[in-house]
This record gives structure tokens, sequence and C-alpha cells, in this order.
């Protein structure tokens, strides 16, 4: 790269900030991430809904799982839990139940939620649970040096794959639609304005909501893979990706070097879990029945 | 403080060790369950749907036991008390959770009605072989409180002081019932609820900017919080600092571990609960809990009878281990003997405790019954000799 090109040609101010420092623990920066990974993209983009969306900060929680995605949670100003692996979205579901006042959302990368966590998310899907639930999916298991995941795409080269995977990739957004989810998008970090608008979406949204956020990974997929770095990342989905708003999921299926159809997919209404709850216990129990507001211990 | 009525059924009821336990969550002021089913341990959940929706609260059947466990863990952390119930291979998958929560300091209980293992064993049938894995079973170095009724009374009783003791202490508390005690029907008095004594959670009074979410306070034991007060805290599974945020040293990790195991020492002797008899000329000491305690009651009254001089020391909370207690007797005692529904687990404790100032007799049995009294009362005749 052009040396002169990172010449800045005005001044900075001394106590200039990034708008995103409010949202984030600075005090824990510098983050763990690698030069050109994806997941510092989709937390600007995150930070971006959620000033736009103007939702009370002290309401939003944050739960991850475990991975490079997984330490999200650790580097925003919310509150926030780093949980067991695969395991975020179950507990986002007592902290949701217990207080539904609580905005959740599930932020965790593709092994963590579709591999180890894979039977809690249909089935969270499936029960309309209130959650937000943001997938970085960069095809593979990065903290722990690149092995195999369920999104590795076919023929792809990786730590426990040395001679090209060889399994089906699951189709995460076909996976959330015909599982239940109300909302159902996907875009890549090339993505970010309609990103940062799509999140800002299911932050309005009630309802299981899910986004993929297909992102680079250039220590680990990209190198074995001989893909580039993460400019070539980026050039890859722009030349590939294909908004398609509204498509079939079932067409939306990715590939190591096919198009990527993004675009939101579902965008539905159906009554949540705690809506149809109090429906039925209402019906069943009549004036006897006590809606679980008081979920939370009576001194509080 | 005392309990909110509204959880409380008081009365005088006959009821088998399950529902008593239910009895005891809602009375303790639980309002959250998350379960999956498992013989024997099933009716604790049955009951608690059944009648949280006119309590106030909420019951969630989760899709598996790995997501009970923690489920029930992000309902604390907004607030509520909370529990699950299982038994053997589902207290196998909650393994992750309970070092969860003992890592985040999570107070939280777990009822494991015990049955025949391993694996899928004898489901309808009792055993008491899942005492060390209650104590070790998630990995790493972290101290749980574990105790063990005898009775559908007791199942209602230490469920509320096993809500209790995870207030105070802020670790994981496992009612380690069996097959026998979670089915057998007897008397259970409900009091009033003015008459039952709930430990509130200790909330934080520190500002969101003043407060640190593991700072320890004089008892070990940090202050909690909740989601949605404004204190934007973080909570890891990772070693992590008072702050509460990740640090990978071997600094934080000593200081932190320690004191998981540290803060539990009040309990592990001068607060330990135990039901003793006859200790002060004893010869002989059986060492039982659960349901072999009363098996063991039978042959201990045979015994005197014999006119041995026969003691019981019965554990009811079985970890912290009371290890003072033990090795205070074992000096002044021929032989302790140990019945339990295993082959040999607390009585490695009691062989520890006892420091081989004792003979320390082993009464295995592999589960699916109970002992018979007199092969209790045959081990105590040998050991008085």
């Amino acid at each position: 790269m052009n040396e002169e090109m990172l010449e800045i040609p005005y001044e900075i101010p001394e106590d200039a900030r990034n708008p995103v420092e409010p949202f984030l623990r600075m005090d824990r920066m510098p983050h763990i991430w690698c030069p050109a990974c994806g997941i510092g993209t989709t937390v600007n983009c995150f930070t971006r809904a959620l000033l736009d969306s103007k939702a009370n900060l002290d309401k939003v929680a944050i739960v991850s799982g475990i991975g490079c995605t997984g330490r999200v949670a650790g580097y925003a100003r919310l509150d926030s839990f780093h949980t067991t692996h695969g395991r975020a979205i179950p507990f986002a579901t007592g902290l949701k139940l217990a207080n539904p006042e609580l905005q959740v959302v599930v932020y965790s990368g593709d092994g963590d939620l579709f591999a180890i966590g894979g039977n809690h998310f249909i089935h969270a899907a499936r029960r309309n649970m209130d959650l937000k639930v943001i997938c970085v999916n960069n095809m593979t298991y990065a903290m722990t040096g690149g092995q195999t995941a369920p999104t590795t795409p076919g023929t792809a080269i990786t730590a426990t794959a040395p001679y090209g995977a060889t399994e089906p990739t699951f189709n995460l957004v076909a996976l959330a639609e015909a599982a239940g989810a109300s909302y159902v998008a996907r875009w890549t970090t090339y993505h970010v304005k309609q990103l940062a608008r799509s999140m800002e979406e299911i932050l309005n949204k009630k309802g299981f909501c899910f986004i993929e956020v297909l992102s680079p990974c250039p220590t680990l997929y990209q190198r074995r893979n001989k893909m580039g770095d993460g400019l070539d990342a980026m050039k890859d989905y722009k030349a590939k990706s294909k908004v398609r708003n509204g498509a079939p999921t079932s067409e939306c299926t990715l590939s190591k070097y096919g198009e990527i159809v993004v675009g939101k997919f579902v965008d539905r209404e159906r009554p949540d879990y705690l809506e149809t709850l109090k429906a039925q216990m209402t019906e069943a129990l009549g004036d006897r029945y006590i809606e679980p507001e008081g979920t939370c211990c009576s001194e509080c | 403080m005392h309990a909110d009525p509204r959880g409380v059924l008081t009365g005088v009821h006959f009821i088998d060790g399950d529902h008593a336990c239910c009895e005891g969550t809602l009375a303790a002021g639980a309002r959250f369950a998350s379960g999956y089913p498992i013989t024997p341990s099933t009716e604790v959940v049955e009951r608690f749907a059944s009648r949280i929706p006119t309590v106030g609260g909420l019951f969630i059947q989760m899709e598996d036991e790995l997501a009970a466990s923690i489920t029930l863990q992000g309902a604390v952390w907004a607030g509520a008390k909370a529990f699950t119930v299982t038994s053997g291979p589902g207290f196998s998958l909650m393994m992750e959770h309970i070092g969860y929560a003992a890592m985040t300091e999570t107070p939280c209980v777990f009822i494991d009605v015990q049955r025949g293992g391993p694996s899928t064993g004898l489901p309808t049938l009792p055993a008491q072989a899942d005492m060390m894995q209650a104590r070790w079973g998630s990995h790493g170095d972290y101290g749980i409180i574990a105790l063990c009724p005898n009775s559908p009374q007791e199942c209602f009783d230490l469920t509320i002081t096993a809500f209790n003791l995870s207030e105070e202490f802020r670790v994981p508390v496992m009612m380690m019932l069996d097959e026998c005690v979670g089915h057998m029907t007897e008397k259970v008095v409900i009091p009033e609820a003015e008459k039952i004594e709930v430990t509130p959670r200790r909330y934080t009074t520190q500002t969101p900017e003043e407060f640190h979410l593991f700072e320890p306070k004089a008892d070990m034991v940090p202050d909690m919080v909740k989601a949605g007060d404004g204190y934007r805290f973080h909570v890891t599974g990772l070693t992590h600092d008072e702050r509460g945020y990740p640090s990978m040293n071997t600094e934080t990790q000593d200081v932190l571990v320690r004191r998981l195991l540290d803060k539990l020492k009040p309990l592990a002797n001068g607060r330990a609960l135990c039901e003793t008899d006859g200790l002060e000329d004893a010869d002989v000491v059986v060492v039982s809990y659960g349901i072999t305690s009363r098996v063991a009651q039978r042959a201990l009254q045979m015994a005197r009878k014999q006119g041995i001089r026969a003691g019981k020391f019965r554990l009811i909370s079985a970890w912290p281990f009371p290890a003072e207690r033990i090795a205070e007797l074992a000096g002044r005692v021929k032989a302790f003997v140990v019945p339990e529904l295993n082959m040999g687990q607390m009585v490695l404790e009691v062989e520890r405790a006892a420091a081989g100032k004792a003979k320390v007799i082993s009464l295995p049995h592999a589960g699916g019954t109970v002992h018979r009294p007199e092969t209790i009362l045959k081990a105590i005749v040998e050991a008085a000799r």
C-alpha cells in the first residue's frame, strides 16, 4: 500500500472521540481481534444501530457464547454476559423471561450458535422467544485455530480438514426461517449501512430475530485457502453479493466461490413466547392467573 | 426477612418428597424454574408448573438439561430466585453450568433426585451415587454446598435452607435426594409465612461508578446486582478480576480460585448441618445420610438394645464435608460404619478426616433398593468387638 495514502490532510483535535466510544468498554481496549477481522466492523454497525434506535442502554443486555465473536459481550458497555460454549441463547432466555423489559441481544459466532448451540437456536426460534440474535459467520472456528465449522463450505481447507472439507453446510437463514424466526436477514461486513439498518430494525421488532453477517477471517480461513487479505475479502463480497430482499431462503445456500445472496428474507408477525403464554394462562385460569412480572424477588 | 405468603401453602399435607421440594422452592421465594423431564425427579417441576401461574412466576421446559441449567442462571441475573431439577443422566449434563454458577458466583439451586447409575442405570430405583459428582463433577477447583434430606418434611425445610445458603455464599446448592425420599409420602407441615426465614439477595448499595462486581466483602462474598439497573456490569466464566474483566494471569487465578473455596469454610466446620445422637459414650458411630440414615436408625436401635454403645452421625450438609467434627470423634471412638447406596463415596471423606485414628468400615450397596438393617447391625457388632 502507498504510504502517502495514510496521511490525513487535517488536524485531529486532542479531545476528539470516536462516536462509538460511549458504547464500548474503552478500558478493555485494545481488543483481541486480528487486523482485518470483520467482527469489529459488525460491532461498529451495532453501536450505530443502538444509537439510531434510541434504545435505553441501561435496559439492553448482551449475551455471547464462546469464540472470537463470543468476546463482543466483553467489550460492549452494557449489562453483558460471556456464557458457556453454545449456551448464550438459553441464558438469554432466562434473562428475558425474568425481566421482560430488557432488550436481550445474543451476539455470537457460527460455530457457537449452530454446532454446539444449534439445538438451542432452533428451539428459541420455534418459541419465538423475544431475542435478537446476531451471528458473525466467518465459516470457521477461529479462536481455536481455524477448524471446520458446520458453515465451512465444501472443499475449503481447515486445520481439521487439511485435504478439504467434505460435509454439506448449514444454510443458516433457511434454518432460521424453518424453525420459526420472525425476522431473518443476511449481510456481509461490506454492507455496513444495510447491516446497521437491519440491526436497528430488529431492535424495534418483537419476537425471535436473526441476522447472519458474513465476516472475513484473513488469519485462518483465507490464509489456508489462499484467498488473500481483508481487502480482498471486501472486494470478493462486493463482487459476489446480490441483494435480493424477500428471496426464498432455500435459494441462499453459501458456497466457497459462489454468489452470496444478501438482504432481508423474512419479516413476519407471530405472537412471541410471553404473549402466547399469558393468553393461554388467562384462558385457562381467568382471574387466578398472576402475570410473571413478579419473577423478581419480592424485595426488589 | 419472612417468606412471601403468596408462595406458602400453610397447613398439614400428606405429600411425597418431590412435591415437598416444590413447596420449599415456592416458600423460599423461587419464582422461576427451567427443567427437562427425567425420572424420578419430574414431579417437582410438574407441581411447580401447576402452582406457579397463580403465585406469579414462570416455569419453562427447555430442550435439554444443558439449556435448563443455564436458563435459570439468566433468570437469576435478571433478579429472580431460580432452580432446576434432575436425576443422574441430566445431572451429568448440568455439570457444565454448575461450574459456570460456581465461577460467576450465581446463587441458584439444583435438585438431584438420585437413581441407580452409571449411565441410564435404574431410572425408577434409588441410589446415592452422585455424591462425589455433586462435589467434583465440573472441571477445575470450586466449592459447592450439598444437602441430604431424609424425609418429605426435610425436603421442604432444606429446600428453603438451600436457597438461603445459595444467597449467603453465592454458590450453587445441591439438594441431594434419592428416589426413596423423593417418592416417599409422609406428613409435611408447612408453617405460616411469617415463621419462615428467607435470605434476601444482598444487592449492592454502591453507585455504578464505585461498584466492582467481584469485590469481596468481609465474608469473602461480593454483593449482587441485576441486569437493567444501570450498572453495565460484565459476567464471564473466564478467570476475572474484581471488576469482572477477563484476566489471564496466574495471580488473578490464584486469588479467585482460593476465594471460591475459602468462602465456604464457615459451613465446613462450625455451621455444618448434622444430626447426632448417642455420641457421648459411643464406641461405634454410624455415619449416614438420606434414605440410608433411616435404615441406620433401625440398626442403631437394635445395637443399643444389645448393649452396644453405638452413636448416630447423620450428614445433612454433606458438602462441605464436616471434617473437623469427624476428626474430633475419631480421637475417641473405635470405629465408623458408613453405609451408603453407592460403592463407597462419602466413606472416603470419613477416612480422610479420621486419618487412621479410628477404623472406618464401608458398607457399599450398588443401589436399586436400600440396605437391610441387619447388615448395618452386623457391621456395628463386629466393629464394637
